[in-house]
Order: C-alpha cells, then sequence, then structure tokens
C-alpha cells in the first residue's frame, strides 16, 4: 500500500518537474544552461565530422581520378571526333558552295550540256600544265571537249581513259585560245607561258585595247565555244615597230585552287588541220 | 623475283605522292623529281641487282602519268641508271655523296631530255626561262630531297638483300 503510494507521488513529482522545465524552457530560461551543454557538443560533431570527410576523401581520391581520366579521355575523343566531323562538314559547306556555282554557271548557260569532275592530281612534268579528272570516257567525255569553272575556262581534254582525263590548261605553254576582246571587239589569241601565267598576243595595233578589257573566247579555230570568259587585260605593250600588240592577262580562274571543273560534253571541236595546206 | 615486283607499288605509291603533293611544293615553277632520286638511291646500292628493272617500271608508270612525249621518262631513267652503275664503279665507299652529285647531274639531264623532246613535238616553250624557273630550282629541291630518299631506299634495299656473313 505504502509502496503504491510512494511510487505514486514520485511520479506526480516527475511530471511536475518535467512540465516544470518545459515550461522554462518554453519561456526561454533554460537557454544559457543548454547552450552551456550544447555547444561543446556540436563543436565535438564539427571536428569529428570534418575528420571523417578528409579520412573519407583520401581514402576515395584514387577511385575518383581513375573515374575523371576515363571521362576526360572520353571527353577528348568526343572532342576529337567532333572536329573531324566539323571539317568534314567545311569541306561540304565548301564544295557545296562550288557545286552551286557550277549549278548556277550550267544554268545561266544552258545551250551546253555538262559533266563535272574532280580533280585529282597535276602533272609529274613540271614543264607541263596538266590536271587529271576523275571522269573519264565511261561519263562520255571525249579528246577536245572544253573545261570550264563557274569562273571561266580552265582548257581542254586531251588523253581520256575509261575513268579519267587529262585536261591541257590555257596556262600550259603549248596552249593557244582565239579570244574577242570586249568592248573593243579586238581579235587576239592568248597563250600559256612557262610562269603559269597567260599573255596575250597578236592583237592588231590598231585595236583601242585598256587594261580592264574582257577576253572570251571568241569560238574562231573551232576549238572553244565563244562567249566563255578568260580574264581581264592587266596591262599592254604597244610599240610602233612590233606588227602586233601583246598584254597581259589576268585570269579569273585560280589555277592553283581548281577542285571541281564542268567538262562541256556536247561541244565538237573542230579539226580543221586537213585544210592546212603542207609545206 | 620480289625485288623487281616491289618495285611496282613503290612507284605506284610515288606518283601519287609526286602528282599531288611535290608537285604542289614549288620553288618558282620547280619541284622535286622523287622518281629520278629513287631510281639513284636504288641503283647506288652494292647489293642491288635490280637496277635496270626498276628503272624501265618507273619510267613506264611516269610515261603513264604525265604527258611528256612517250618514253623519254623512260629513255632518261634508263641512261641515269647506267650513269649511276658507271659511278658506283668508279667511286668508293662515299654513295651519299655520289647520290648528291648523281641527283645534280640526273636533274640537269632529265630536264635537258625533256625539253629537247617538248621542243621537238612543236611546244613552243622557251628554253632559257625553262632552265631559270625550271631546272635551277629543281636541282636544289632535288639535292634537298635526296638525302631522306637515299635513306629510305637504303633501307629497303638492306631488307630485301640482307647482307651476307660468312662463316
Amino acid at each position: 500500500m505504502n509502496t503504491t503510494t510512494s511510487r505514486s507521488l514520485q511520479t506526480i513529482v516527475l511530471v511536475l518537474i518535467t512540465l516544470g522545465l518545459i515550461g522554462l524552457a518554453l519561456g526561454g530560461y533554460l537557454s544559457p544552461l543548454s547552450r552551456l551543454f550544447v555547444n561543446p557538443i556540436v563543436q565535438a560533431q564539427a571536428w569529428i565530422t570534418s575528420r571523417y570527410q578528409a579520412v573519407q576523401s583520401i581514402l576515395s581520391t584514387s577511385e575518383d581520378t581513375q573515374v575523371l581520366r576515363q571521362r576526360n579521355a572520353e571527353l577528348e575523343a568526343e572532342v576529337s571526333r567532333l572536329q573531324t566531323q566539323i571539317i568534314e562538314l567545311q569541306q561540304q559547306i565548301s564544295e557545296t558552295k562550288i557545286l552551286s556555282a557550277l549549278v548556277d554557271f550550267a544554268r545561266a548557260n544552258p545551250e551546253y550540256r555538262y559533266q563535272a569532275a574532280t580533280v585529282v592530281a597535276t602533272d609529274p612534268s613540271p614543264f607541263l600544265q596538266y590536271v587529271i579528272i576523275n571522269s573519264g570516257s565511261d561519263n562520255g567525255l571525249r579528246r577536245g571537249m572544253p573545261v570550264v569553272t563557274q569562273q571561266g575556262l580552265v582548257g581542254r581534254i586531251t588523253g581520256v581513259t575509261a575513268g579519267a582525263a587529262r585536261v591541257q590548261l590555257i596556262t600550259d605553254p603549248d596552249s593557244s585560245v582565239n579570244v574577242r576582246l570586249e568592248p573593243s571587239g579586238a581579235k587576239a589569241m592568248i597563250t600559256g607561258q612557262i610562269t603559269g601565267d597567260i599573255s596575250l598576243e597578236m592583237i592588231p595595233q590598231e585595236a583601242d585595247v585598256k587594261a580592264g578589257d574582257l577576253v572570251l573566247t571568241s569560238g574562231l579555230g573551232g576549238g572553244f565555244p565563244p562567249n566563255i570568259i578568260i580574264g581581264q587585260v592587266s596591262g599592254i605593250r604597244k610599240r610602233d615597230l612590233d606588227l602586233f600588240q601583246r598584254a597581259s592577262v589576268q585570269p579569273v580562274v585560280d589555277f592553283s585552287q581548281i577542285s571541281i571543273v564542268l567538262v562541256i560534253t556536247n561541244f565538237k571541236p573542230i579539226d580543221y588541220s586537213p585544210l592546212i595546206p603542207s609545206e | 623475283m620480289l625485288a623487281t615486283l616491289i618495285a611496282i607499288p613503290v612507284f605506284s605509291f610515288l606518283i601519287i605522292l609526286q602528282s599531288t603533293i611535290v608537285n604542289r611544293m614549288t620553288l618558282l615553277q620547280g619541284t622535286a623529281d622523287l622518281f629520278l632520286l629513287t631510281i639513284i638511291a636504288w641503283s647506288l646500292h652494292r647489293r642491288v641487282k635490280t637496277a635496270w628493272q626498276w628503272s624501265v617500271i618507273g619510267g613506264l608508270i611516269y610515261t603513264i602519268a604525265s604527258a611528256l612525249p612517250f618514253g623519254v621518262s623512260l629513255a632518261g631513267y634508263i641512261i641515269i641508271t647506267s650513269l649511276t652503275k658507271f659511278m658506283r664503279r668508279h667511286t668508293w665507299q662515299v654513295p651519299i655523296l655520289t647520290m648528291l652529285i648523281l641527283s645534280f647531274i640526273g636533274t640537269i639531264f632529265l630536264h635537258g631530255l625533256s625539253l629537247l623532246a617538248i621542243k621537238l613535238s612543236g611546244n613552243p616553250i622557251p628554253v632559257v626561262d625553262a632552265i631559270g624557273l625550271i631546272t635551277l630550282p629543281s636541282i636544289l629541291l632535288n639535292l634537298i630531297f635526296a638525302i631522306p630518299i637515299y635513306a629510305i631506299i637504303n633501307d629497303l634495299a638492306n631488307w630485301l638483300y640482307p647482307e651476307e656473313i660468312e662463316a
């Protein structure tokens, strides 16, 4: 009986003390006391946590580095793949621009049929100005067909195999093209030079030629179709004692940078050599 | 037989290299001639027994690829091979010097022959300009290329004709 009463009293006292402490805590009267007790614990927790994290970081570094290195290698491989792709796309854009210009040229000159070809090599001899293109008789190409770009005249085919053709550039020393000058209308002849340039010969003395005049094929001789642009007159040499004037020409085609050309396939060159009287 | 047949892929590779890259590495209008240098270097090697075959194969491949009058390069390379073999018999221990001398003489000879053939075929090429703009720069380029070509061809010859060790 006494024991039961005593326990009940203890319980009631404990509940009252607890409620009192809660009341004091809610009233803010226990803050200094709790600060005194909690602060060292928090500081200890912070110290232990930081040391634990440091140790954990040291233990896991090698694995992270390996993962990072692997990731770095993957990214580097990705970068080089993308760079290759960029170069390929730039080449495609460049080719597309050239092809687009060639299509424009073909549209502007609808009277001709064209076969596009890529320049794959140059003649190994330094004395000759020839290029090799990757289309041949299988594509309908024949000897004598004129070769142009969107800029102007390039040359003519002098040799054909099934899959390739050799093109003599108008800069070859053995090449000559009959031309017409605009606006004067004078007839003359373009010849190739060993330097890779072209020069204008056989201009009549009375012709009024000026720097900047356009040089176009005349169609005379039957070797090339008329009205294909070749270049502009850049300088004239006129001497009273000479039979003809001479001039230097700035070609419109950059012969060192030709990559894609058009072969005019429906132009048949005229071979008039049997009409030339033999000596 | 292998030493002869290997000339076909070697010269095929060289014609690709010559007509795509080397021809664009010009000095004035002159270019190096990988065929000439290869034929000289091959003929200079002591143990090589297929120098004539190489000059014929090289000459034929060059003839097919070039618009030069037919047979000019073939004849030129055969004559240079005979000159190289003659020089090899009369010089001792300094093949690299002989290589340089033959590169010099070979370039002049081959260009002279090419110019003569071009002129005879009716091409109005100005000879003096050609010498100044093409031949002289080509000599310099051939002299520069001569040493690396000699080293590569010498290695190839040593592989195909290993030195026999006497017991």
